[in-house]
């Protein structure tokens, strides 16, 4: 098992962790101990000591994010990391836009569950390639899973990967994926103020797809106040307004993605 | 809960530190959270037990030293305490700030014996 994860519950469909590894799992910061309380190491086993560490808990997990962003820039791939809560269609709004879009780049899909691979073959119903990570236990992806992934999916050149996170609208906000961007999706049978007791999550996506629109006439959703909501945590957020199932604002989504891909893509 | 995950991490880091200077047993592992850093206090102590059960931390005590956010202002440039991710400027009330410090989290230092 590969010592980095440690998410022993965690499968990759098709994958064994005792597969040997490409990648190195020693990323170590310079440790300087004589910046420690002493101004001096002290050696010896028995001796009670200080030892300064400063390291970022995280770390590890940022050197998996960044090496995936390096091979996704030499792959020329706009990499987008779908996140939300449970429920708020994720998964229909990716079936719809890979539909949209109609073969214009290739595709492929990494998709995060605790369990079953419904997702993926949903995804893949659509002709594109997916693969799905269980995380059992685990309440979000890390870079180290994504890696993985990406190591099966065979990534096309310039094009595009989208990565359904675990629906959560907490926990994967901390771990960097490698992506471009992350997409928060609140569907209009949340509450508008979903933002704000959230922040974590809308703080860090650039980018909001409000889904469900076309249900707007039968619930009490302030739209105005929903969006005022994000603009207040994230004054920098670009919000949508879509719907998975009858594809009202898929064109200004594709837009978006356009405007992203070709900058990410290199000449063939 | 993902808290778990970063109590693992903590504890490989611990491990890569014994690798690099022995010694026999951890008393204390002090960590720096940041007030708008990705971890709750409370849920980091509530799985350390259970984290650290058998492994080099096994019996040490968790200190989290907390860490006050602060924000710069991009337009009065100066900068404030932050409560919220939300909060607007408190000198012109610019409604983005730039977070400065408090959004870590870091092991800080071993005690160990």
């Amino acid at each position: 098992m590969c010592a980095i994860c440690g998410c022993g519950d965690t499968t990759l469909a098709g994958h064994d962790h005792d597969a040997p590894h490409d990648h190195g799992h020693d990323n170590h910061a310079a440790m300087d101990y004589s910046r420690g309380p002493a101004g001096l190491h002290v050696t010896g086993l028995s001796q009670a000591r200080t030892i300064r560490i400063e390291r970022d808990i995280l770390e590890k997990n940022a050197a998996f994010a960044n090496a995936n962003r390096a091979r996704l820039r030499r792959q020329g791939t706009l990499a987008l990391n779908v996140v939300s809560s449970p429920g708020s269609g994720k998964t229909s709004l990716l079936v719809r836009i890979i539909t949209c879009l109609d073969k214009r780049w290739p595709i492929a899909v990494i998709e995060g569950d605790q369990q079953t691979s419904r997702d993926a073959d949903r995804i893949r119903a659509t002709g594109v390639k997916a693969m799905q990570i269980n995380t059992g236990k685990g309440c979000h992806l890390d870079a180290h899973m994504v890696g993985h992934a990406m190591d099966h999916l065979d990534l096309p050149a310039n094009g595009l990967l989208f990565i359904e996170n675990v629906g959560n609208l907490v926990c994967p906000a901390a771990f960097d994926l490698g992506e471009a961007h992350k997409i928060v999706v609140l569907s209009t049978t949340e509450g508008e103020d979903k933002p704000l007791k959230y922040p974590d999550m809308f703080a860090a996506s650039d980018l909001m797809l409000l889904n469900k629109s076309d249900l707007l006439p039968h619930l009490e959703f302030d739209v105005h106040a929903c969006l005022g909501a994000a603009r207040r945590v994230n004054p920098r957020i670009e919000i949508l307004i879509v719907s998975a199932r009858t594809g009202a604002g898929m064109e200004d989504f594709i837009a978006w993605i356009a405007a992203r891909a070709a900058p990410a893509s290199h000449p063939a | 809960m993902h808290e778990v995950s970063l109590m693992e991490n903590i504890i490989a880091l611990v491990e890569d530190q014994r690798r690099l200077a022995p010694f026999g047993r951890v008393r204390v592992i002090r960590l720096q959270l940041g007030a708008l850093g990705p971890a709750e206090p409370d849920c980091l102590r509530f799985c350390f037990d259970a984290v650290a059960r058998g492994t080099i931390a096994e019996g040490a005590r968790l200190d989290i030293v907390m860490v006050a956010a602060q924000a710069r202002c991009p337009a009065c440039q100066r900068i404030a305490r932050m409560e919220d991710r939300f909060d607007a400027c408190p000198f012109c009330a610019h409604p983005e700030r730039h977070m400065i410090i408090g959004g870590e989290l870091r092991l800080a230092e071993l005690e160990v014996a």
